[in-house]
């Protein structure tokens, strides 16, 4: 194995589907060990990109390689380094657990007693030893997401990609399997996860590419994204609506960009570049114009934020669920 | 949540098979686990694989008692002879819709694409696929026969023939299994599997198995009689020796013939298409 060279990189993707480009020249680098967060609206081409890397599509165009290898013309030898995690646990729901995990093994080329050490192994990795035993129909949906992370890393996968491994988990499903790509991240397994929610790219991700209509928009670590669009914000909670117009002028002055208002949450909220200065400022002029505020904080731009400002639209998806076009494909 | 790493070190990523001998001793090696595979889902699911069956034998018992007593059957003979070999084409066409739902299911699930990201042989999905349907559709055909035997049909020819007419049967299923593969990986998910059998079923019906065609009006009886499924009744019947084996049209008369044919040019069509469909699930 070439080692200095990175395990995932994407020079110019193209996929077309009719006339619509669901790729359009999408290019990424993802250094080994790292966790890459490839972040978007649906419809982005989050799901298209992950699927041609993992060799169930084929580009129109462009070049990737995974592990050092060509996913296209070598993608047998990438798919002995690679683990996929799709939007639906894609397990027998017949089998047990552990009958799925020996399956999937002697599937990657393992003897049978092999198979059978290593799906053990990964069910007692996974918190699913008591339950090896039991159809996966009786599965909670959380355990059935692990199940399916355990069946992606049979062969101790270089490269794991996960697309939106979280949805359609309630919260607690979401932080076992947080913690689960956590550890192994912490195992120096490649992760190129794709994700609608912010929080798990800013959760999990060291870095984050942000993609919009089929290439990569912008890309950093989540705090450089982040300082890119102004750095820290003020925001100020007013005990009440009536106030807004006035502390909105307040905190203009301290403002380095537009101030954006919400009369739900009596909330006056903008960039600053002094933080210790605007706070200060903020606060005195508040208090001589007799503005009664509940919270005065400062705290970094979320991701949606940083999506309004690449793309001028909020990143929340109309719906929630998954979009069709992207099943589709 | 865990206490051990996932041990990188100690699994081994097998070799890439770099000869056609390694590739083949692979595709064969997947087959196998994925005929397990179906195996397994039996063990586990005993319920369905028995209810499927005696369903069939249900249905045998009541056309057999139902109309046995009013059909009068072209030829002179018994009903349940005449009936039986329609069944057991019928027994055959039904697992169109077993395959169907089977494929199906693992497309919508992710199961399909979890295989086609592993290292695995592509062919050995759909291999392992209709080495299990025609497993289970042997031992159907099987359990067909017994009841068959119990209500009263008999073979008459010799075991030659007897064993002719069987495997004209399982040739059907087999050219039956690819259908079922291509509807299954083009049907968007087990939802539409029942819309495309309420499509299909009645094509299972409309044949020579209960009743002859020539007594139907005569567009159904022209439906019935050029069913692929009706050379293949026709055909059993001659060689098991039942009445009803027709009279005068082409289908009846080249019926040994068509049972081989129809099959073959079903197994033409529909499984390049869905070996096609398959590797080309990467649109």
């Amino acid at each position: 194995m070439k080692e200095r060279q990175p395990a995932v990189r994407a020079e110019g993707l193209r996929k077309r589907y009719g006339s619509t480009d669901a790729l359009a020249g999408f290019d990424l680098v993802v250094e080994r060990g790292a966790v890459c967060g490839l972040l978007g609206p649906n419809g982005a081409g989050k799901t298209t990109a992950v699927r041609i890397l993992a060799t169930l599509l084929r580009p129109n165009g462009g070049r990737a390689e995974v592990a050092g290898l060509d996913v296209v013309r070598d993608a047998g030898r990438v798919r002995q380094r690679i683990g996929l995690v799709g939007q639906a646990a894609a397990v027998d729901e017949v089998l047990s657990g552990r009958q799925n995990l020996v399956m999937f093994g002697r599937l990657f080329h393992l003897g049978t007693s092999q198979a059978k050490a290593r799906a053990d192994e990964l069910l007692e990795h996974f918190a699913l030893a008591d339950t090896g035993r039991k159809p996966v129909k009786q599965y909670s949906g959380g355990m059935r997401r692990r199940l399916d992370l355990a069946a992606s890393l049979i062969l101790a996968p270089e490269v794991l990609f996960l697309d939106e491994p979280t949805t359609g988990l309630d919260p607690r499903g979401r932080n076992e399997v947080w913690a689960s790509i956590r550890a192994l991240v912490a195992d120096g397994t490649t992760v190129l996860l794709t994700t609608q929610y912010l929080d798990e790219a800013d959760q999990l991700a060291d870095q984050v590419c942000v993609i919009d209509h089929g290439r990569v928009i912008a890309e950093g670590p989540p705090d450089e994204l982040k300082s890119r669009i102004g750095g820290d914000r003020v925001d100020v909670v007013l005990r009440s609506a009536a106030d807004l117009p006035v502390a909105a002028a307040i905190v203009e002055r301290a403002a380095e960009a537009a101030v954006e208002t919400d009369p739900d949450t009596r909330r006056v909220s903008a960039p600053v570049r002094d933080r210790m200065a605007a706070m200060s400022d903020i606060f005195a002029a508040l208090a001589a114009a007799n503005v009664a505020a509940e919270d005065l904080a400062v705290r970094r731009p979320t991701l949606d934020e940083v999506f309004m400002e690449l793309t001028g639209r909020p990143a929340e998806p109309s719906t929630d669920t998954t979009d069709t076009e992207e099943a589709a494909a | 949540m865990t206490t051990t790493t996932t041990a990188r070190t100690t699994i081994q990523v097998p070799a890439h098979p770099a000869t056609p001998l390694a590739r083949l001793r692979w595709a064969l090696a997947d087959t196998w686990t994925l005929t397990l595979r179906g195996i397994n889902h039996w063990i586990r699911q005993p319920l369905p694989v028995i209810g499927g069956m005696a369903f069939m034998v249900m249905l045998v018992a009541l056309y057999g008692f139902l109309f046995g007593g009013a059909m009068q059957v072209p030829g002179g003979g018994r009903y349940i002879e005449f009936l039986l070999p329609g069944m057991f084409v019928m027994t055959m066409a039904f697992g169109i819709g077993e395959t169907m739902s089977a494929v199906s299911v693992d497309a919508e699930r992710g199961v399909t694409d979890r295989f086609r990201s592993m290292p695995m042989t592509s062919s050995a999905v759909v291999m392992g696929r209709s080495i299990t349907d025609m497993l289970y559709s042997t031992v159907g055909l099987g359990v067909m026969i017994g009841a068959g035997l119990a209500l009263g049909w008999r073979w008459h020819g010799g075991i030659g023939e007897t064993l002719a007419a069987f495997g004209l049967l399982l040739l059907l299923r087999f050219a039956m299994l690819w259908v079922g593969i291509l509807l299954g990986l083009i049907v968007p998910g087990p939802g539409a599997v029942n819309a495309v059998w309420t499509v299909l079923f009645p094509l299972t019906m409309v044949t020579a198995a209960f009743a002859p065609p020539e007594t139907m009006p005569a567009w159904l009886g022209f439906i019935a009689e050029w069913n692929p499924l009706s050379a293949t009744i026709y055909a059993t019947r001659d060689l098991f020796g039942n009445p009803g084996v027709g009279g005068s049209s082409f289908v009846a008369d080249n019926a040994t013939l068509l049972s081989v044919a129809w099959p073959l040019v079903l197994l033409g069509i529909f499984l390049p298409l869905s070996v096609h469909r398959y590797r080309n699930l990467s649109r």
